[in-house]
């Protein structure tokens, strides 16, 4: 039971430079709790939570301060216990504002009451697994941050047999579910055991990427005895084996249909940092309200895995990592592949914040953009098997409706072709501006 | 942490290679070609290819200042343009016809379409057989070749091979010379007739190693050309000795590594789907044959490649590959 099954490829994928090694040796570092928290309410896609708290307030850790605004939406708790000195807009790490809560912690990080440890969840009715995730605000830890408690409750004629765990990290740089791994091993097990129990999945696999064996190897010695069938699965090293429709092709074969969702196939997809937090939040009833993250990148004087509060600012995880070594040229909120460029460190972290990334200038290149040259590089690597030489020119024609037709809206930003272009041109860019476009035009008819 | 920090849209990692950086690959690869030319043609290869890179890089630098648009010759394909146009001519060319052809190739087949990237034909190719049409006595005028023959007695000709073929069979008569192992290996190094840079398969096969080693090209353009010619001269042989070489002639002889390796694998004017490829590399061993073997002109592979752009953007459209997790690439995936 549970040996490593041979390393599989899905379609696309290139080989950009990992620079792991920067931090994949820190151990995870705890943060002491910074001067001030900026709590955002948009945590994941989807509709940001409403505050429940007002300025002046009194918040405890672990306490709602944003509820829930709709089905696919996660609560919002107190990182640490404090005064609300501001609610107002605020920007995002992706760029559009959204309300911010901003606690001024009172240094005594007092949980809020009613807290309640459940070690016997196994006695747990599959509605009261969901329930707990819920009332602990999980929502993805490694990509889009979707809210994990609707993720674990699929529609009652779905068959689930396979949950997935992410632990792939494909991205260059981020070695944060790498420290998990290796440091949480059992954690994360008895985490998918109890998303495993939610779903009905009899199988689990992890998925992780062959240049990771340390991972690899604790995660295959911590396979619980009473966890079935269940495995490591090593993946070639691969970007973006991380993705989830990719990822499970890999694992199991299955092919996700375009538009469709994992639960069509059978198949759940957990960020092992999620997985974590699950088990928190059933296990020990803690509410998300920190998370690790990669402090990374040549401008940064110690680079780290930094285990901080939810909405720690940048600025603040910079200081802790001891600072720049020199000019910064580029802020990244995230990995380099699919990460948010940011202006300053103003912004704070949120569920999602796997990694913080400074580049000095040696790092960085400003490119111009070319005219195509058809080389067809972006076609060989995309891992949808799309044509962004085609998109990227019917784009900038603002013909949406032939790249609507030529499947844009599958496009999901990895990153590959813009990185492979010799034309330097900003596929990406154009593929965000061409499905912006077309969900509108959508919205109009 | 008061400097100003770049904002741009992910991703932001590049894997640094570039159009230029391509290009100056594709030019390495000419290096061998460019030798063999050089030794087996002397003074007038090293004539030719100045006149054809200096006129196409003046020509690139011209044309685009007078059309506004920034001086692109940076990207080096002008160059290449200049090298493979040189390739392709028979040593005695006139220069200013040299001249005539790079002008044509670069200001007419390339910046009038919109410069790199827009032009439709590969500019050598069209500049090669305007010369071809406009100028057919000089494009086909020889250098003295000696057909290395099997029982010692070397015969001396002012044709190509293929040329040579060509005309044997049209009145009617025998093929011209016995093709065996010994003339095969001077079809290989490149001892016979031709325009100067096609001559050396060995010297092309060396530059296409590198490109494909440099990952500018890959196999499926020149693998289903060289394949499709070799197969389509093998079934002709088989059915007809008498009246046609063996398909290494067929490989080895003429315009066909060069175009199968530096032509048709011109990343503009051919498709960018791995199916595509084969389809385009199949089309232009077909058409080269069927010239060959019932054209006018006993060399085909210009016109192939060139006939073959044409159709470039229909392949790419019928083999765009299927949406991941899609049904048929076309329809409505909702």
């Amino acid at each position: 039971m549970g040996a490593t099954i041979a390393t599989f490829r899905s379609p696309g994928g290139i080989h950009p430079a990992y620079h792991k090694d920067l931090a994949a040796e820190q151990a995870i570092r705890e943060m002491p709790l910074p001067s001030a928290l900026i709590v955002s309410m948009s945590q994941h896609l989807g509709k940001p939570a409403i505050p429940t708290v007002k300025k002046g307030d009194s918040v405890l850790r672990g306490q709602v301060i944003g509820s829930p605004a709709g089905f696919i939406s996660a609560a919002v708790h107190a990182p640490t216990s404090g005064t609300v000195k501001l609610v107002a807009a605020t920007p995002t790490a992706s760029g559009p504002r959204a309300d911010a809560i901003t606690i001024d912690p009172d240094g005594e990080d007092t949980w809020i009451d009613g807290i309640t440890p459940c070690p016997d969840w196994r006695q747990l009715e599959k509605a009261d697994i969901v329930n707990r995730i819920a009332a602990g605000g999980i929502s993805g830890m490694g990509g889009a941050g979707f809210p994990t408690h609707v993720k674990v409750s699929p529609p009652p004629e779905t068959l689930i047999d396979t949950l997935i765990l992410n632990g792939a990290e494909c991205e260059p740089y981020l070695t944060a579910d790498y420290r998990l791994m290796l440091e949480h091993a059992a954690q994360i097990w008895e985490g998918a055991l109890i998303i495993a129990r939610a779903l009905d999945a009899h199988t689990i696999r992890v998925a992780i990427e062959d240049n990771k064996p340390a991972a690899i190897a604790a995660m295959q010695a911590a396979i619980p005895a009473e966890a079935g069938d269940a495995a490591v699965v090593a993946l070639k090293t691969e970007y973006p084996q991380g993705a989830e429709k990719q990822q499970i092709f890999a694992v199991t074969g299955r092919t996700v249909p375009a538009g469709g969702l994992p639960l069509s196939v059978g198949v759940v997809v957990e960020n092992v940092g999620t997985t974590l937090a699950v088990w928190d939040a059933v296990v020990n009833g803690r509410p998300l309200t920190e998370r690790v993250t990669t402090v990374t990148g040549g401008s940064i004087v110690q680079p780290a895995n930094v285990r901080a509060r939810l909405g720690t600012t940048y600025a603040d995880l910079v200081a802790f990592c001891g600072g720049t070594t020199g000019p910064v040229a580029k802020i990244i909120s995230g990995g380099p592949m699919m990460g948010f460029a940011q202006a300053d460190t103003s912004v704070a972290t949120t569920k999602t914040t796997s990694g913080l990334l400074l580049l000095g200038p040696d790092a960085v290149h400003a490119y111009e953009s070319q005219p195509c040259v058809s080389c067809g590089r972006c076609v060989g690597v995309c891992p949808m098997n799309l044509m962004p030489n085609e998109l990227s020119q019917f784009l900038e024609a603002e013909d949406y409706e032939a790249a609507e037709a030529y499947n844009v809206m599958d496009c999901m930003e990895c990153g590959c072709c813009a990185f492979e272009c010799p034309a330097h041109r900003p596929l990406v860019q154009h593929m965000r501006r061409g499905k912006a476009q077309v969900m509108l035009n959508r919205r109009k008819q | 942490m008061s400097d100003l920090t770049i904002v741009s849209s992910s991703p932001h990692a590049h894997s640094g290679t570039s159009v230029q950086r391509i290009m100056l690959d594709v030019i390495v690869a000419m290096l061998p070609a460019l030798a063999a030319a050089i030794y087996f043609f002397g003074w007038d290869a090293v004539r030719l290819v100045s006149a054809c890179v200096l006129a196409c890089v003046a020509a690139e630098a011209v044309a685009r200042k007078w059309m506004g648009r920034d001086l692109g010759v940076y990207d080096l394909s002008a160059v290449i343009t200049g090298m493979l146009l040189a390739f392709n001519l028979p040593p005695s060319l006139p220069t200013w016809m040299a001249v005539v052809g790079s002008v044509f190739a670069i200001v007419i087949a390339k910046q009038l379409f919109g410069g790199i990237g827009y032009n439709p034909f590969n500019p050598a190719l069209a500049g090669r057989v305007m010369l071809l049409i406009s100028f057919p006595v000089f494009m086909t005028s020889w250098s003295q070749w000696v057909i290395p023959a099997p029982i010692g007695i070397d015969a001396v000709t002012t044709a190509t091979p293929l040329g040579l073929v060509k005309t044997a069979v049209l009145s009617g008569g025998a093929l011209p010379f016995t093709f065996n192992s010994s003339t095969a290996l001077q079809l290989f190094l490149g001892n016979q007739n031709g325009c100067i840079g096609e001559v050396s398969a060995a010297a092309l096969l060396l530059g296409g190693l590198y490109l494909l080693w440099r990952r500018c090209i890959s196999w499926h353009i020149p693998g289903a050309y060289l394949g499709t010619v070799a197969i389509f001269s093998g079934i002709l042989w088989l059915l007809n000795p008498e009246q046609n070489l063996s398909p290494l002639f067929h490989v080895l002889a003429g315009g066909l590594m060069l175009g199968a390796l530096f032509m048709a694998t011109d990343m503009v004017t051919s498709p960018v789907t791995k199916r595509g490829m084969l389809v385009f590399g199949a089309g232009c061993g077909v058409l080269t044959m069927l010239i060959r073997k019932w054209g006018g002109y006993p060399e085909g592979v210009s016109f192939a490649i060139i006939l073959m752009n044409a159709i470039t953007p229909l392949i790419n459209r019928a083999t765009r590959p299927r949406v991941f997790g899609g049904v048929k690439s076309g329809k409505k995936t909702s």
